[in-house]
């Protein structure tokens, strides 16, 4: 007995010096917002437990794909976990520049994370980045504005009411524009939204043998419908806003409705940089009826690059920080509006956040969304806002500044969609689909 | 009458030359100034100029959250070490083709400036993958090697302007005095030529300091100069301009300073030869 509890000592004591010994220090390439903020200023938690120290380099959100897809290819090995999101990790995870995320312990809990956010993040089955936060699209509307048209705002409302809304809502004397949505060039920025959109309206990118779709009706609709509207009730110089530009309009009071990412919402109607912050109200993205809603879907999250040297470091790391513990940790120091939304099951079955007044809302979001079956039509690709190939950017991109350029009246939908069509067409054919 | 005249234009010139001045500068104002509001001031509209709560706070964020300290330093290693090392390859490199020309030194002088026409993005994979076989990706001295080789042409090409200007029968007296090459260059050139050299060496510390392509690229957690700290601040979904002015004004204050003191040699220099 006395050599039994000797040798479980000597075996503690070999665990905890190895522990001692194998301390890394882990670099994390990330991004800079609200919530990756927040995580590194709680690390000293992660340090605390592990003995782990940890890097952190914050890059703008184009500069971390260039610098991680460059870092990637050549194994440059300057990162032991990076931040990407939902469209890098099934082409990544295929071609095996990911590590796996299978073998996270039992009480990870991996089952509690939202089905659509670890479909979006899992290869053939196999998790290749665990979801930091979540995200997806709403309606964000300003209630007095509403009530002043003489309307009530649905829970799940058409195109058609929205349209009208937002016609009604419009004063431009005093610089109130009814609708305010992204029109700036992007993949990432009039490409997500106008995708997501198009799926309500039945469009597609490709069909089932990959063919460009957009000398389709149903893109000719979507795209004369956002002009239209726009023209009819945007600010001026829509073409050229983003995320941000609509962020600053809808805080300044100047939007009646916005619709975009969930994670907008917590800025919206935060007192100290919002003028609107007790006027505003949710619904989910607008349909047409047709059976699919213009929300998208998007996760960021933490991911370990095959060449790293200190796995499993990275993957204490994950397990930390996308864990339940750290969720009730950030609702312990900052409350619950400061929990990263989106990823878990369990954070909308908590009294306690569901007083949060967007967690319903983004949550019915979130749920419907379907990135393997995201228009009416079936489609060779997955992704809700973006199609997860590795050409898709650099293709949406070119496409994003067509629509852009027909937003400043610069060409008609017509003539935008044609072109949309042939270099789409083009850059498919180059690439050998 | 004629005095009136000049008088008159010159009221209109130094009007003209504070407007113009007060042009380029406002965009650094106006950093500055938004460094010292609140988020929501930050994006009022109309802008508020003057009259606004004055804060610090964005400031006490920025240095609570990112090690400005480290990023400065590396700053000043990989601005400072690149301008010295391009000077010392750029003298006797600029002497010996302003003053001993060979039939080719023009077109070596057109071939050297012609490597910046290439936009860098251009090489960066090659280096990129030479910097991880050498081992000095995410290190201060990668850095110093390729901003060096990235302003070179330009020290060679300034200095080489300089060197054109003096005399070449002074350096031919202090040979015929017996003075050796290397007492040639130290005592009688780079002494006649001090301004010029001043006035490189600051102008490409000045470049050197603000290179933002190769730090962004080159480097994680380790050699990060201020140029990172600065991007590190640009949110695509969040407003935070009023941190990211922060980090600016504080990533530009060093070399703000040192401009303003140094500005006479600078336009002195710059100017050099201008009018003959």
């Amino acid at each position: 007995m006395t050599l039994k509890v000797s040798t479980l000592l000597s075996a503690c004591a070999v665990a905890a010096l190895s522990t001692a010994a194998t301390a890394e220090t882990i670099t994390i390439a990330t991004v800079n917002n609200g919530d990756m903020i927040r995580m590194q200023g709680l690390t000293a938690d992660f340090t605390e437990k592990t003995g782990h120290e940890v890097e952190w380099v914050t890059l703008e959100e184009n500069v971390l794909r260039q610098r991680v897809t460059q870092d990637i290819a050549t194994k440059g090995g300057q990162f032991d976990i990076m931040t990407i999101g939902m469209y890098e990790t099934p082409i990544w995870g295929k071609q095996d520049w990911l590590v796996s995320l299978d073998d996270l312990p039992a009480d990870y809990d991996v089952d509690d994370i939202l089905p659509a956010m670890r479909g979006g993040l899992s290869v053939d089955g196999t998790l290749y980045a665990a979801p930091f936060y979540g995200e997806s699209s709403m309606i964000m509307y300003r209630t007095d504005l509403m009530e002043k048209a003489g309307l009530e705002m649905p829970d799940a409302p058409t195109w058609e009411f929205v349209a009208d809304a937002a016609r009604k809502m419009t004063d431009k004397d005093n610089e109130i524009y009814g609708i305010c949505l992204r029109g700036k060039a992007g993949w990432g920025e009039n490409m997500a939204f106008l995708t997501a959109t198009s799926n309500a309206f039945g469009a597609r990118w490709f069909d089932e043998d990959w063919k460009a779709q957009f000398d389709s009706d149903a893109w000719n609709e979507t795209l004369n419908f956002y002009i239209g509207l726009m023209n009819d009730a945007g600010p001026p110089g829509a073409s050229t806003n983003g995320f941000n530009e609509n962020l600053s309009l809808f805080q300044q009071g100047k939007c009646g409705m916005w619709i975009d990412a969930t994670v907008a919402a917590s800025f919206v109607t935060n007192p100290d940089d919002s003028t609107v912050a007790d006027k505003v109200g949710f619904a989910l993205a607008p349909d047409t009826g047709k059976g699919k809603r213009g929300n998208w879907l998007w996760a960021w999250a933490l991911a370990i690059p095959a060449g790293t040297q200190k796995v499993d470091a990275a993957k204490e790391f994950i397990n930390w920080a996308t864990s339940k513990d750290y969720l009730a940790l950030v609702a312990e120091n900052e409350g619950w509006a400061s929990v990263p939304p989106g990823t878990r099951t369990s954070l909308y079955e908590n009294p306690d956040y569901a007083a949060v007044p967007f967690a319903k809302m983004t949550l019915e979001s979130i749920l419907s969304a379907d990135p393997t079956n995201p228009t009416v039509d079936p489609v060779p690709y997955i992704g809700v806002q973006f199609v997860a190939i590795p050409e898709f950017a650099g293709i949406a991109s070119q496409v994003g500044q067509e629509f852009s350029a027909a937003l400043a009246g610069q060409q008609t939908a017509e003539e935008a969609l044609e072109k949309a069509q042939a270099l789409v067409t083009e850059e498919m054919e180059a690439a050998g689909y | 009458m004629a005095r009136a005249i000049t008088t008159q234009r010159k009221i209109i010139n130094t009007t003209a030359a504070w407007t113009i001045g007060l042009l380029i500068f406002f965009p650094i104002l106006w950093t500055i100034l938004t460094s010292f509001k609140t988020e929501a001031q930050a994006i009022s509209d109309p802008p508020v100029f003057l009259a606004f709560d004055w804060t610090l706070e964005n400031y006490g964020v920025v240095l609570e959250r990112s090690n400005y300290g480290r990023f400065l330093w590396n700053s000043i290693i990989i601005a400072g070490g690149s301008t010295i090392l391009g000077i010392l390859i750029a003298v006797p490199a600029a002497w010996s083709m302003a003053f001993v020309p060979s039939k080719r030194t023009k077109d070596i002088l057109l071939w050297m400036l012609s490597t910046k026409m290439l936009p860098a993005v251009g090489v960066l994979y090659p280096i990129y993958l030479l910097f991880i076989k050498l081992g000095i990706l995410d290190t201060r001295t990668g850095l110093v090697i390729v901003i060096m080789l990235m302003n070179l042409p330009i020290i060679v090409w300034m200095l080489y302007t300089y060197f054109k200007e003096i005399p070449g029968e002074i350096l031919e007296a202090a040979r015929m005095d017996g003075a050796t090459l290397k007492e040639e260059v130290l005592h009688i050139l780079t002494p006649m030529a001090i301004p010029g050299i001043a006035s490189t060496l600051l102008l490409n510390f000045i470049l050197a300091w603000n290179e933002a392509f190769w730090t962004l690229n080159l480097t994680a957690a380790k050699a990060a100069p201020l140029t990172a700290f600065i991007a590190s601040y640009s949110s695509p979904e969040g407003l935070f301009y009023a941190k990211l002015s922060a980090a600016s004004t504080m990533a530009i204050a060093p070399i703000l300073v040192l401009g303003w003191f140094s500005q006479k040699q600078l336009v002195s220099g710059l100017t050099f030869g201008a009018v003959k």
